[in-house]
């Protein structure tokens, strides 16, 4: 698995770590605080060289499961290996992986090259080739002539840099990012989110990103998993978890689709099962007007237009049953909340869930 | 939108603070006094003297020595016990914690008569004849609870995950206390010695019980107050031992401004 | 773990390493290795001397040889009941109940005026102006008073410069709080112990009142109350956990001293005193283990009414 480069080697020039194998394994792994099962027998295979996002709401155990990784917390029951090695009892500071914390946790005490040459320091390397090190690290973060700044005086997404620089330097085979975009404001988050993925495709290295941001998991990853009460309710690609959720949990965390329940779905003329309908497969139009064939319909009471931009998201009530879609501004644009309307999908968007979590 | 205070409200602050005060500054002004035999005010005269006189007497520079002593040796106790309870108790949770923490606080909640006489029948139950190690025993009992206090307000206002930090960028535990516990607990460390020093270097209830024959700085003061023999003399020592206990007290405070307040006192 | 790092050094294996993983291994090793001494130092020293104060008081004193009898009586705390005892109890106690009361009705504008008006450099100015008299030598605080109240001192002399010795006067012939000077009188008393204690007072009912939010006054004003109404009904009940946790000081270190009545004060004899001279002078060890076991219960008790009243929220 030994990558020999030698100290000089820039970090773009030479990819971290070779995209094969297995990155990190899962088995059977369970951390309980007392009663509460943050994870729960879980199981999972990060493969090397990939963006993995870990996605579910707060208490879901997926940054217990980042604390795994790393080595702050220690599994009850099951293995966890990174490449291949079991690393049952390994504390954190012999596993060669690296965090980026959700408040950053840069050392107040230090400047920022002293925060970042920090791993280096405690490896026993020499200052000038730490600093030359740490300077490179900063440069591949856009961060250039901070150094003797403390960290105070940095901003939000300044300070977001040097935690990622301060771990990069490492050299880690396994990148750890817990909710890191999370106290950025919209426009910073989103010209992070497209850095980090420039970022981790250059260095081929291995993310593993914890976040509760939908949109987030899935612009950025190669693949999520979906976190539930200590279970992983799905894994896949972003298109698979966000068009064949598996499951109630994820079609209602992931894009908030509309779930019918079996009888329903037979009302509307679908298979007696639990189905997703994703809001914008559903088209919107006035009740009377005619309708396409091929289409299911369900006509109901417009209960309420929010104004999204481009898009409109309508709120209907059809005999009990409450329905969302998003359509074009255009197609709505004189419906008002209390008229009756028609709703229409095709059959093809209705997807069949197992019932679970 | 903040209304004034009113008049009242100014003049009780006001004659507050000048209640709180003003006796310090007599005691300053009556060490330049040239009465000698009584406290007669205002002063006939002033002098410089009985600064003097003061300094060539052997028996005050022999209490100020002990005291200093006592109170160098019962600040580095206080700060290894108060440092390590502080690391144990700050964000922890277990069973009996809140038990240890009043452990830590009952030497300085208890009225000062009660340790006292506590540590002497216990040295009088096992026979252990007075010494400085029986004072400094005494002493490093009280000041525990203000190296700790200091020391957990920092370690709790610290963000936990610079530690997870330190051992993740690969330090061990000594390292991470060495690197960055320690840089970042040192002046709240520093300002709970300066308080403790000051609290052991003043006091004199619990000490009067541990001392025995031997004579600290308030022990000296104490015994000129109930049998006076020259008063000047005491008067200078009484100013000496404003500015040796003001000056710790403001320098702890500048360490830890940002924290609030850094303990109360006994 | 020799692939843990691709092309950097690793860090040296050292004592500090394997220690350190050891620590990792055996959780609450940390925890045990951190409490141990501080937890042996108080165990053992002071709560055994606690143990020893509590024996000693159940022990007694043999009346013809003055020498402890080392078997458990309850004859000691009998004693404490005889009529002069229990007078030295009584006096005690009032005098701590009249120093609480004047120091928090003295502390309370102080205290306002920080929380409420004080702001940026002021408050910082504040803060020092409590707690440098709070912190400044107990000894020489007492010194000064006995300067101040001697007969020839400056407040005798500043009551003749402004005529007011009769008022002085009028006091000092007061029974039971009167006496031949200021510095021998109970009121002389009083007036050093609340000087002693009101730091301890002000800073409990400035940070209970930091904790009210100024726009509960405001809504208050807005709600048409006017302000000695705002004050009785909003203020003052917030207030009151911090006057009972001030209070928790200015009772305890009264109850507790022996020091200043030495100094100040008629001849009888306060609790502290009592204790002092019993251990001391007359070597009655029993006895003054069972007065001294009166404040720890005072004090006990005292504590858990506070915590019903909720005082502890207000440190």
């Amino acid at each position: 698995m030994s990558v020999h480069t030698r100290p000089q080697d820039t970090f773009a020039a030479h990819p971290l770590v070779s995209s094969n194998g297995t990155a990190v394994r899962f088995t059977h792994v369970a951390r309980h605080f007392g009663a509460v099962k943050a994870v729960d027998g879980l199981d999972l295979e990060i493969r090397a060289g990939e963006f993995f996002s870990m996605l579910g709401p707060s208490g879901s155990g997926k940054t217990t499961c980042l604390r795994l990784i790393a080595g702050f917390e220690q599994p009850d029951a099951g293995e966890i290996s990174i490449f291949d090695e079991p690393v049952a009892g390994i504390p954190p500071y012999r596993r060669a992986v690296n965090t980026v914390f959700q408040d950053y946790a840069l050392f107040p005490h230090l400047n920022i090259l002293d925060n970042v040459t920090y791993g280096l320091r405690i490896r026993g390397m020499g200052r000038a080739e730490r600093e030359k090190l740490g300077r490179e690290a900063l440069a591949l973060v856009k961060l250039i002539g901070f150094d003797t700044r403390r960290p105070p005086q940095l901003s939000g997404g300044q300070r977001q840099r040097v935690a990622l620089a301060r771990a990069l330097v490492n050299r880690p085979k396994v990148l750890l990012l817990d909710e890191p975009l999370g106290a950025l404001d919209l426009k910073l988050r989103e010209e992070m989110q497209v850095e980090l993925k420039a970022l981790q495709r250059s260095l081929g290295l291995t993310f593993i990103f914890v976040t509760h941001d939908q949109g987030e998991a899935l612009s950025m990853s190669d693949r999520v998993a979906v976190f539930n009460a200590g279970h992983i309710v799905q894994v896949g690609t972003p298109e698979e978890v966000y068009e064949r959720p598996q499951t109630r949990f994820v079609a209602e965390f992931v894009g908030g689709s509309n779930v019918l329940e079996p009888a329903v779905s037979a009302r509307f003329g679908g298979p007696e099962r639990l189905i997703s309908l994703r809001p914008e497969a559903i088209a919107v139009r006035s009740s009377g007007v005619a309708s396409e064939i091929g289409r299911l319909h369900a006509s109901g009471t417009c209960i309420e237009v929010q104004y999204q931009g481009a898009m409109r998201r309508v709120i209907a009530d059809c005999a009990g049953v409450r329905l969302c879609a998003l359509v074009n501004a255009a197609e709505v644009r004189d419906l008002n909340p209390g008229e009756r309307i028609s709703l229409s999908w095709l059959p093809a968007a209705m997807h069949a869930m197992e019932d679970g979590r | 939108m903040r209304s004034k205070a009113s008049l009242g409200l100014k003049i009780g602050t006001g004659l507050g603070l000048l209640f709180l005060h003003a006796p310090l500054a007599f005691v300053i002004l009556y060490a330049f006094t040239t009465e000698e035999r009584s406290y007669q005010f205002p002063p006939p005269g002033l002098t410089l003297k009985w600064f003097g006189v003061a300094w060539s007497r052997p028996d005050v520079w022999n209490a100020l020595t002990l005291s200093f002593q006592v109170a160098a040796v019962a600040t580095i106790l206080a700060l290894v016990l108060g440092t390590l309870a502080a690391g144990a108790l700050a964000r922890t949770r277990f069973f009996g914690r809140e038990a240890i923490s009043l452990l830590i606080i009952l030497p300085i909640a208890l009225p000062g008569i009660v340790t006292g006489i506590a540590l002497r029948s216990a040295f009088s139950l096992m026979d252990i004849p007075f010494s400085f190690w029986t004072i400094v025993v005494g002493h490093a009992t009280f000041c525990v609870v203000v190296v700790h206090n200091n020391a957990v307000a920092r370690l709790r206002r610290m963000s936990p995950s610079i530690v997870e930090a330190s051992y993740d960028l690969g330090a061990d535990s000594i390292q991470t206390f060495r690197y960055v516990i320690l840089p970042n607990l040192g002046t709240a460390l520093l300002a709970g010695a300066m308080l403790a020093f000051a609290l052991s270097f003043d006091e004199v209830i619990v000490t009067t019980f541990t001392a025995g024959q031997q004579s600290t700085l308030p022990i000296w003061m104490l015994n000129e107050l109930v049998r006076p023999r020259q008063r000047p003399v005491t008067n200078v020592v009484a100013v000496i031992v404003i500015i040796l206990t003001f000056l710790p007290i403001l320098a702890a405070y500048y360490l830890t401004r940002e924290e609030g307040p850094a303990s109360d006192r006994p | 773990m020799t692939s843990a790092v691709l092309d950097l050094p690793l860090p040296r294996e050292s004592l500090s390493r394997r220690l350190s993983d050891a620590l990792f291994k055996y959780r609450g090793l940390l925890l045990t290795l951190l409490l141990v001494p501080p937890l042996l130092w108080l165990g053992i020293v002071y709560v055994g001397s606690l143990i020893a104060l509590l024996l000693q008081s159940f022990f007694s004193i043999d009346e013809f040889s003055g020498t402890i009898v080392r078997e458990f009586t309850l004859k000691t705390y009998a004693e404490l009941l005889h009529p002069a005892n229990l007078d030295v109890i009584l006096r005690t106690v009032v005098m701590a109940a009249a120093v609480t009361a004047a120091s928090a009705i003295l502390a309370f504008p102080i205290a306002y005026y920080a929380a409420r008006y004080a702001r940026g450099q002021m408050k910082a100015a504040f803060y020092l102006a409590i707690m440098m008299p709070l912190w400044s030598s107990y000894l020489v605080k007492v010194y000064a008073w006995k300067l101040l109240l001697a007969k020839e001192g400056a407040v005798a002399w500043a009551a003749d410069q402004i005529g007011a010795t009769p008022a002085i006067d009028s006091i000092l012939s007061a029974p039971l709080i009167g006496g031949p000077s200021l510095s021998v009188s109970y009121f002389g008393q009083f007036l050093v112990f609340i000087y002693l204690w009101l730091p301890f007072m002000i800073l409990p009912i400035q940070a209970a009142l930091e904790r009210v939010p100024g726009s509960l006054i405001e809504a208050s004003a807005d709600l048409g109350a006017a302000p000695n109404q705002t004050f009785r009904t909003v203020i003052l009940p917030l207030a009151l956990p911090g006057v009972v946790a001030g209070s928790i000081f200015t009772f305890s270190l009264t109850l507790g001293d022996y020091i200043l009545p030495q100094i100040i004060g008629p001849s009888t004899l306060l609790l502290g005193q009592a204790v002092y001279m019993l251990q001391g002078t007359a070597g009655n060890i029993p006895l003054a283990a069972a007065f001294a076991v009166v404040p720890i219960s005072v004090m006990a008790l005292y504590l858990l009414i506070a915590k019903r009243m909720g005082a502890f929220d207000a440190f």
